[in-house]
């Protein structure tokens, strides 16, 4: 059975369908645009409250919704607000499509359709009592900040933290304020990273891997999760190996082409595997072997 | 440069991370005139077209390589930091700069002379080899890094 293949031991069990009662497993539930952020020039947040009451999303790090705008097309997003806060649900959203520029272009009192929870999300609970290392590129912060709150939520669960964050220039930075206001935290470190920069940045510039030599943490005893492109993720993966991390303990979020998003029509296959159901995030050990085969 | 300040900067070398398990007396041969500086915000390290008449040890702070062109700023390509070093076009002919290197922080080095250093690498084949051993995976590794940068992999 695919699921007994690549469902690693100690993932947390559950939560692969939708959450919600919809009586037709493709039924959007209307949710409004209550408030749009523009994070950077391409990238936005949309905060969404549900049409219907009793209609809120109870959800965790790492899963993500089918967001549907009507007339246009439907796409998996990322959830990227606090799970202790279902009466929002909060999606931040890159144009870089048909769909995703439509959703970027939604104002507040737009009506939108949403599915889900779905997915697997990142395994907080196997990281109680360990190091944890949160790796994100460019747009791979969303997916990871509900994971961020809860861990700041429950900071005496955890050891160390760090936190790296890279992307492509500064003006691609999203959560810019909200982040350096982590930096203010003396209970974790961050490492903001990009790829080039002029001469008004003073931060670091190089890709998130040339971080990983100055973090912090014990390697036998961390857990890390990684999101963001997926070559980013390769290479970060294999920097956390060598640095002695064990591959059951590095966790990656895959993106792949989703359309049921409930494991039935096969777009988002990945090897043996749906990433919708199986995933999104899985163990390094279950992808390495993938991770390095091209075009898969 | 007195024989103690001498003795005190061959200290500094051998604890950098660059430096642990090379031979102390080819570090010794190469740091007979380097010299301890410091760089306020801004200072500019190196220049870009000028001779390389030494590379730099990273005590302390972050350095900018910058790639300028008389059209646009300096775009920064990489930050250097505490441990890492900082050039190595003194070893390849013609000895100039590629780049800029800026002071991002207060930064400390240790700035090795070039000719010492070419001399002793010269004089001591197996501690060349060895010294060689340690920076080529440096530029290895910076190169594969550039590799993923041109990838612009943020981008798409």
């Amino acid at each position: 059975m695919v699921a007994d293949v690549l469902t690693p031991s100690g993932h947390p069990p559950g939560a692969t369908g939708a959450a919600s009662a919809a009586a037709h497993p493709y039924a959007p539930r209307p949710f409004v645009v209550h408030a749009r952020t523009q994070e950077t020039p391409d990238t936005v947040t949309l905060r969404l409250i549900p049409r219907a009451t009793g209609d809120q999303l109870v959800f965790r790090g790492g899963q993500f919704n089918m967001f549907y705008v009507f007339g246009v097309g439907e796409a998996a997003i990322s959830i990227s607000g606090d799970p202790s806060e279902p009466d929002e649900l909060v999606h931040t959203v890159r144009a870089v499509g048909k769909v995703t520029n439509a959703m970027a272009a939604l104002a507040p009192g737009a009506v939108v359709g949403i599915r889900g929870p779905y997915g697997r999300g990142w395994p907080l609970d196997s990281a109680r009592g360990r190091d944890l290392i949160i790796i994100a590129g460019g747009l791979g912060l969303p997916p990871l900040r509900p994971t961020l709150y809860e861990i700041f939520r429950h900071r005496d669960a955890f050891g160390r933290v760090e936190i790296i964050y890279g992307a492509r220039t500064p003006k691609d930075l999203v959560f810019y304020d909200e982040v350096q206001n982590w930096r203010g935290r003396t209970d974790l470190r961050i490492q903001t990273t990009v790829d080039a920069a002029g001469r008004d940045w003073y931060g670091d510039v190089g890709v998130v891997t040339t971080r990983i030599p100055d973090a912090r943490f014990d390697p036998q005893n961390a857990t890390a999760f990684v999101c963001g492109p997926e070559i980013m993720m390769r290479l970060t993966a294999q920097a956390l190996a060598q640095r002695g991390v064990p591959p059951e303990a590095i966790w990656l979020s895959m993106e792949r082409n989703m359309k049921c998003a409930l494991g039935f029509c096969g777009h988002c296959q990945y090897g043996p595997s749906f990433v919708c159901r199986d995933g999104p995030v899985f163990s390094y050990r279950t992808l390495a072997p993938l991770l390095s085969v091209k075009e898969v | 440069m007195t024989g103690t300040e001498t003795e005190a900067i061959a200290e500094r070398v051998l604890a950098h991370p660059f430096f642990v398990g090379i031979d102390p007396t080819l570090v010794h041969a190469m740091t007979s005139k380097a010299e301890e500086r410091t760089y306020d915000v801004g200072e500019m390290l190196v220049r870009e077209g000028k001779s390389a008449e030494e590379f730099f040890l990273v005590i302390e702070g972050k350095i900018a390589l910058e790639v300028g062109a008389a059209d646009r700023p300096g775009i920064t390509v990489e930050t250097i930091g505490r441990g890492e070093i900082l050039g190595w076009s003194w070893l390849v002919s013609p000895h100039r700069w590629r780049f800029d290197a800026r002071a991002l922080k207060p930064t400390t080095v240790v700035a090795i002379n070039a000719s010492v250093a070419r001399y002793a690498l010269a004089a001591h084949p197996a501690f060349g080899y060895q010294f060689l051993m340690k920076l080529l995976p440096v530029i290895a590794e910076r190169l594969e890094n550039t590799r993923v940068q041109l990838l612009d992999i943020h981008g798409r």
